[in-house]
């Protein structure tokens, strides 16, 4: 049985993270960033799991059960902040949620 | 065999994640979004792990999709105005943006940093080899994530709480 080169894995987990990238950078509804955002931290895990693997470690799971940890309190923390922004200010579109801007 | 199922896997996982990033409605991103996480689940299982699949599917599919599911229905997004799929911010990203890619790409392929990893694991699989090294090794960060937790929902609640019942 033939095995799956480590390269397949690493180019795969970069092809998920730059389309990730390219939804934070390219999309306006704040919404789909935050997708966007977990789509690369997937990618992410996708890479320390493969090392892991092909390093014949377990540190690499360890680290990737703490990533899942993480962005789960930060997606709670996001749609929290979300929720509230839409009811105070009745839009998704980033290029209105302007005060900060200077 | 093995090398045909991660090219399924691989080639579903990145037209869902092209649908996330390309599709208009919100609803529908994030449902192209749990057929990519489902994918990736599949490839950790793929990488012998299989305690991470299981978690991927339970707290990402089950949990964190559901959550974006829910806030995405509860705005009422016909209010909401839905935006053009693409905008063009500043010509920089594109002329960039493919360079970083083939860059990274050719640190990929052309390099021959990752052919030395070739060997097959040998660690079993079992999830009480993981959980020995997170309650022993790792048990002062397993807690500190555990807090991290903890203040996450508390920050939650208090940021969806209305204004003035303190």
């Amino acid at each position: 049985m033939e095995t799956i080169p480590l390269t397949w894995y690493i180019a795969l987990s970069t092809v998920l993270f730059f389309l990730g990238a390219a939804g934070v950078l390219l999309r306006k509804n704040i919404v789909i960033m935050l997708m966007s955002v977990e789509l690369m931290l997937n990618a992410v895990n996708i890479n320390l799991l493969a090392f892991s693997y092909y390093l014949d470690d377990m540190r690499g799971q360890i680290f990737a059960i703490f990533t899942i940890t993480v962005a789960a309190a930060e997606v709670a923390v996001a749609l929290g902040i979300l929720i509230a922004l839409i009811k105070r200010r009745n839009t998704v579109d980033i290029d209105q949620i302007d005060t900060m801007k200077g | 065999m093995e090398q045909l199922f991660f090219i399924g896997f691989a080639f579903m996982a990145v037209v869902a994640a092209v649908g996330v990033i390309s599709l208009r409605n919100p609803v529908h991103g994030a449902l192209s979004l749990i057929v990519c996480l489902l994918q990736v689940a599949a490839i950790f299982v793929l990488l012998r792990s299989p305690f991470l699949a299981v978690v991927q599917v339970f707290i990402y599919v089950g949990a964190v999709m559901v959550l974006f599911l829910f806030a995405v229905m509860v705005v009422d997004l016909r209010r909401v105005e839905l935006e053009s799929p693409f905008n063009a911010r500043g010509i920089f990203a594109y002329i960039l943006a493919p360079i970083a890619v083939i860059e990274i790409f050719a640190v990929i392929f052309v390099s021959k940093s990752f052919d030395a990893f070739t060997t097959v694991a040998t660690l079993p699989t079992k999830i009480e080899t993981l959980a020995r090294v997170l309650f022993t090794e790792y048990l002062f960060p397993f807690e500190i994530v555990s807090v991290l937790l903890l203040v996450a929902m508390v920050a939650a609640i208090v940021m969806t709480l209305k204004k003035g019942r303190s």
